[in-house]
């Protein structure tokens, strides 16, 4: 049976963390199960968590009147979902539910936040792995909104 | 060469040369004067040619004007050139009646007569030639080009003078034909007006023998030498075609492509009178019933928007694009594609661009690297 | 002498009559038409290769193969851009589409083969690669892991979509996503790029890409940073074409025309040339 940090450092997002630092993550975390089609977070509540998924998937929702909940993006295992507890107003942009049966680490943002301003190497490694995802996040993001099916092929 | 196949003949000999091919079956194209231009276009006679007429060019200019003489071939290419016939510009490729469904499909033949083209230069040959390897030296070999290239009798005809826009010397297609002809002939005036033939076939040969002549001798020869000497040293444009297609296709962000777009129109007229251009399309038409269709092959031109349209839009939408891609496939795609460069050197589309544009000064300015950093500077 | 003119078959830019034989939409826009020709045998396109197809009175465009039926007929997927492509779409079951070709290089399966092999389509992009994936299935023990990462706008846009699941039973590892989802679609939302994460390659791997250009271009950049070669990662690419032999001068990309020596290409021979803006 793993250890909390064993687990922390399994995501592929924490490989290599500093020295010490799994362990301080894994002080603000706990073990979390959703059944298929529970909802994580909603739009609009507080957001005081994010989720590290180690099985399962989630989908972040958009609902729009007229067209019903879309799906804006799907995290996979190995992922982090939830970045609204980092800036405030620490609220959720989004809807999230586990598309699949989700087994997650939830990782409490205030607890974070405390640690990382008292060591600040700890909040370095968080921010520079977190900017990664967000980046890769936002080009693919960017990709779509180009909207590149729109055009054909077939003349 | 062989020296005993070269003939002379005397105007009357021109003229029976003309009549001999139309008694042949040939419809005879050739310069004419029309609409203010040399064109080419059939020739009942050889009292038909221009005589006694020049063309003045310049850059976005061109004018016919009187000789002092009777030179019958005495200017250098105007706006049309051999493609008018091997290439039209329209034609239909085939008509189909649909029969509800199991369509009868009617191929075009080619036109009946074939052509004999009289007064070729040396530049318009070499396009010929050009236009020979794109339309059959390749997989597929397009149909009515081959019909029509099949028949042809050519009768290249030497510039004494060379236009102010030429440099066929630097494209290495003139001033003199050395081959690909059935008769070439050489205008002499120091002395009795006559024309040298060199014969280059044997058909050119069958077709002589029904034409007055006598052997030629050296100081015709001679004569004819001196003339296509004179001619190289008169070019009006040099191209240096050394390294010319890396050049091109290193520089492919120039600035000079900005500085030409400023200028070109997009008018697309190069295309028009270049004799190697042959980019066409179709068009398909049905008539009122929807009963009978066609297809029609009609000249295209890379100038113009439609002309890389795919689904979504044009992928040279800039007219900086699409002169940098006539430029750039004229003077450099062309040899990858196709074996030669795709210019002859005739400067038609320098005198036919309505401002003026110099492909050759163009070409030499594409060349000048920019910046710091470039190993090759 | 009079000269004769020279006698030639029908040639190539004259179109033989081809029934159709069966339609089905896919997407809002798109169909699937099967044609069989109204005499003789069809023509014998391979995976990658295209057809010009006439609406007889409308014109004609390239469409790639995406498929054989019984007989050997041709199976093309057509999506309605433009007047030529709307009619090809509108001709009923039994109206008459005219055909010309095979024109084109091909999916080069044979260098697949022994080694780890990826499908990667955008969109439209499944269409051609079709073919290429049913050739895989065709002897898939002959190839080393076998993925097909596939990504459209919409679930609704997905094209095959009971293919898709046939694939995956027979073998392939068939993985999806969308640009946007619903509440009934529970596979991937996001960019097709970012299916390659999870996929193992080893050398040699060959990559077989098709979809919209800026599609390929990004895709092909994981690609290279997973470490596969750019000889050995091929595209399909698009350009305007009248004739398809070569003689029209439109497809041009450079030095390359597209109808003649692609529209399969590896990204080695085109991939500097796709960045030269407008080329």
């Amino acid at each position: 049976m793993k250890t909390l940090d064993q687990v922390v450092l399994d995501s592929p997002l924490f490989a290599g963390l500093c020295e010490g630092c799994p362990e301080q993550l894994a002080g603000c975390s706990k073990t979390i199960g959703f059944e298929a089609g529970e909802t994580l977070f909603r739009e609009g509540e507080p957001a005081d968590v994010f989720y590290i998924l180690r099985k399962g998937r989630v989908a972040l929702e958009l609902y729009v009147p007229g067209r019903g909940a879309m799906t804006i993006e799907t995290i996979e295992a190995g992922d982090v979902v939830g970045w609204s507890w980092l800036f405030p107003p620490h609220t959720w942009h989004f809807d999230a539910r586990a598309v699949a049966p989700v087994r997650a680490i939830v990782v409490n943002g205030a607890c974070l936040r405390t640690k990382c301003e008292a060591d600040p190497l700890l909040g370095y490694e968080l921010m520079t792995r977190f900017s990664a995802v967000l980046l890769e996040r936002l080009n693919a993001t960017r990709l779509r909104l180009a909207d590149l099916y729109g055009g054909g092929r077939g003349g | 060469m062989q020296p005993s196949s070269d003939v002379l003949i005397t105007l009357d000999g021109l003229s029976s040369l003309v009549d001999a091919l139309r008694g042949r079956g040939y419809q005879v194209v050739g310069p004419k004067l029309r609409d203010g231009a040399i064109l080419y276009d059939e020739l009942e006679s050889a009292d038909d040619l221009p005589s006694g007429y020049t063309e003045i060019h310049a850059p976005g200019s061109y004018r016919v004007e009187r000789r002092d003489d009777e030179a019958r071939f005495g200017f250098a290419v105007g706006p049309h050139s051999w493609k008018q016939f091997l290439l039209p510009p329209r034609i239909r490729l085939w008509r189909a009646r649909l029969n509800g469904g199991a369509p009868e499909v009617e191929e075009e033949p080619p036109p009946e007569k074939p052509f004999a083209f009289f007064g070729v230069r040396s530049c318009d040959l070499a396009a010929i030639g050009i236009q020979d390897r794109v339309l059959t030296g390749g997989r597929y070999v397009d149909h009515d080009y081959a019909a029509r290239r099949e028949g042809i009798f050519v009768v290249v005809v030497d510039c004494a003078e060379p236009g102010r826009l030429c440099f066929c010397d630097s494209m290495g297609t003139g001033p003199s034909a050395e081959s690909g002809f059935d008769l070439a002939l050489t205008e002499l005036m120091n002395g009795e007006h006559r024309f040298l033939v060199r014969i280059g076939s044997e058909r050119g040969a069958e077709v002589m023998a029904e034409v007055p002549h006598e052997a030629a001798g050296s100081p015709d020869q001679d004569a004819r030498e001196a003339l296509v000497d004179n001619a190289r040293a008169s070019m009006g444009r040099t191209l240096d075609t050394e390294g010319l297609k890396e050049d091109i296709l290193q520089n492919l962000e120039h600035p000079r492509w900005d500085e030409v777009a400023d200028r070109c129109l997009s008018c697309g007229n190069c295309t028009l009178v270049c004799p190697t251009c042959f980019c066409v399309g179709v068009e398909d038409t049905a008539d009122l019933t929807g009963e009978v269709v066609e297809r029609d092959r009609v000249w295209n031109s890379c100038f113009s928007l439609d002309h890389s349209y795919v689904a979504g839009g044009s992928v040279r939408q800039s007219g900086r694009s699409r002169y940098r891609q006539w430029m750039t496939h004229k003077l450099a795609t062309w040899h990858d594609q196709f074996g030669t460069s795709g210019c002859v050197g005739c400067g038609r589309c320098i005198a036919w661009c309505p401002v003026g544009i110099d492909i050759t000064e163009e070409a030499a300015a594409v060349r000048v690297r920019e910046g710091a950093g470039d190993e090759n500077a | 002498m009079a000269v004769e003119p020279l006698q030639l078959s029908p040639g190539p830019m004259v179109p033989v009559p081809y029934t159709v034989r069966s339609r089905g939409r896919e997407t809002a826009d798109t169909w699937t038409i099967e044609l069989e020709p109204l005499a003789g045998q069809p023509i014998d396109p391979e995976p990658g290769q295209f057809a010009m197809l006439t609406a007889y009175g409308v014109g004609e465009v390239p469409i790639s193969l995406s498929g054989r039926g019984a007989g050997g007929s041709l199976i093309h997927t057509i999506r309605d851009v433009g007047a030529v492509t709307a009619e090809l779409c509108r001709i009923p079951r039994g109206g008459t589409i005219g055909v010309r070709g095979p024109f084109g290089t091909t999916w080069p399966l044979e260098e697949a083969l022994g080694g780890d092999v990826v499908v990667l389509a955008g969109g439209l992009g499944l269409a051609p690669l079709r073919p290429a994936v049913e050739g895989v299935l065709a002897q898939l023990d002959a190839y080393g892991r076998a993925y097909l990462l596939y990504g459209a706008r919409t679930p609704g846009d997905l094209l095959y979509p009971q293919q898709l699941e046939d694939w995956r039973t027979e073998g392939l590892d068939v993985r999806l996503t969308v640009d946007a989802g619903t509440r009934s679609w529970l596979d991937r939302v996001g960019f097709v790029s970012a299916l390659l994460d999870d996929v193992t390659l080893d050398e040699p791997a060959v990559a077989l890409v098709c979809g919209p250009e800026v599609m390929m271009r990004v895709t092909v950049g994981a690609l290279l940073q997973r470490g596969v070669p750019a000889e050995r990662i091929y595209v399909s690419l698009e350009r305007s074409m009248s004739c398809g032999i070569g003689h029209c001068g439109h497809c041009q990309l450079g030095t390359l025309l597209i109808c003649r020596d692609g529209p399969v290409f590896t990204w080695d021979e085109v991939g500097g040339l796709l960045t030269v803006r407008e080329l």
